[in-house]
């Protein structure tokens, strides 16, 4: 009964759609950024390498790599600042979560690609 | 109206705000309550409106609890009627699991009205009164929040220890209400304005910022909040 009720309640702070996207995917996350008045799109653009927590607590880490360094930006899933997430590119990978790419560093941090319906 | 309602915890989540901020959040199921009774200066000497949670099966009320809450056939009663005596107002509902009363706010109140969680409609802020969690025999560190003692520079074996308790020869005794280890938890515990984040009236469901004492589950005194400002 209580946990009936602890999902209406989730259900309300979650979105109804949500792009499937998987672990290992390259993604464009595209979110919502306040400056002053005006709204604006930032686009962060890199690979899935987590996703964690569930309901509205989900979350989903990306990676990439700026001028030689690694950054990564962990994504709250139901935020009302995620515009948008879109699938670039789906990667074949073996495991949940992808934490031995932060040891690569160059040409060992591609993934090989795989072929989907909605990979692009 | 009433000050106050009776409910249960169900648990914490978060949600977001419209402007995507996470509010962390505890739901409380409020309500639906009856009123067994309400309290009056001529009758009682204060006012008060008392009310009931949950229903309790028959078969586990006590034949008093019972009658609390419906007119039951006694030879009381009858003896009470032949003499004229007015019957006291009875909310004529099942026997209740969880009964308080709340002072004052007796206007418009009468006994076996059912209230939900729309007497908290214009409400901001609420205090929160429940039972904390159990935490059995604890140290003077957990209870109290004490220091403790030095992990090394020679401390021995008494790392979580309280230290001294008091002076020597004079008073030759511990003072009365020293904070030392004990059983700690399972409490009286209020949590005070707590900001009203939702109020869903279909579900009977009261959002409210923060963490308020108590298990999942476990019953609360919900009231508003007599914090000034």
């Amino acid at each position: 009964m209580s946990q009936q009720l602890m999902d209406l309640v989730e259900k309300t702070s979650m979105k109804d759609e949500i792009a499937h996207f998987e672990i290992g995917d390259t993604v464009d996350v595209h979110t919502r950024i306040l400056e002053g008045e005006k709204e604006r799109i930032q686009i962060f653009t890199g690979v899935v390498i987590a996703r964690s927590g569930s309901g509205t607590r989900e979350m989903f880490t990306v990676r990439r790599i700026v001028q030689g360094e690694g950054v990564e930006r962990k994504f709250p899933l139901h935020s009302p600042r995620i515009a948008k997430i879109e699938v670039q590119r789906s990667g074949v990978v073996r495991r949940a979560k992808l934490y031995f790419l932060r040891d690569r560093i160059g040409k060992a941090t591609r993934l090989k690609q795989r072929r989907t319906d909605h990979g692009k | 109206m009433t000050t106050g309602l009776l409910g249960r915890k169900v648990g914490m989540t978060q949600i977001y705000d419209d402007s995507g901020t996470v509010i962390p959040v505890t739901v409380i199921e409020a309500g639906p309550c009856h009123v067994l009774q309400v309290k009056t200066t001529e009758r009682d000497g204060y006012e008060a409106v008392q009310l009931g949670y949950l229903d309790k099966p028959r078969r586990l009320a006590s034949r008093s609890q019972r009658g609390h809450v419906a007119t039951l056939e006694s030879k009381r009663q009858r003896s009470r009627s032949t003499a004229g005596a007015p019957l006291s107002a009875k909310a004529d509902c099942e026997p209740k699991r969880f009964i308080r009363e709340f002072r004052g706010g007796t206007e418009g109140i009468e006994v076996g009205q059912q209230l939900g969680v729309d007497v908290f409609t214009d409400v901001k802020a609420v205090d929160v009164v429940g039972t904390s969690k159990g935490c059995g025999t604890t140290g003077a560190m957990k209870r109290h929040n004490f220091k403790g003692q030095r992990a090394s520079h020679g401390v021995k074996k008494c790392h979580r220890h309280v230290g001294g308790i008091g002076s020597s020869a004079f008073p030759s005794r511990v003072l009365r209400g020293k904070k030392m280890a004990g059983h700690y938890g399972a409490s009286r515990t209020t949590a005070r304005n707590l900001k009203v984040v939702r109020i869903d009236t279909v579900n009977n469901l009261l959002l409210v910022r923060g963490a308020i004492p108590g298990p999942n589950g476990g019953y609360l005194m919900i009231r508003r909040t007599n914090k000034i400002g």
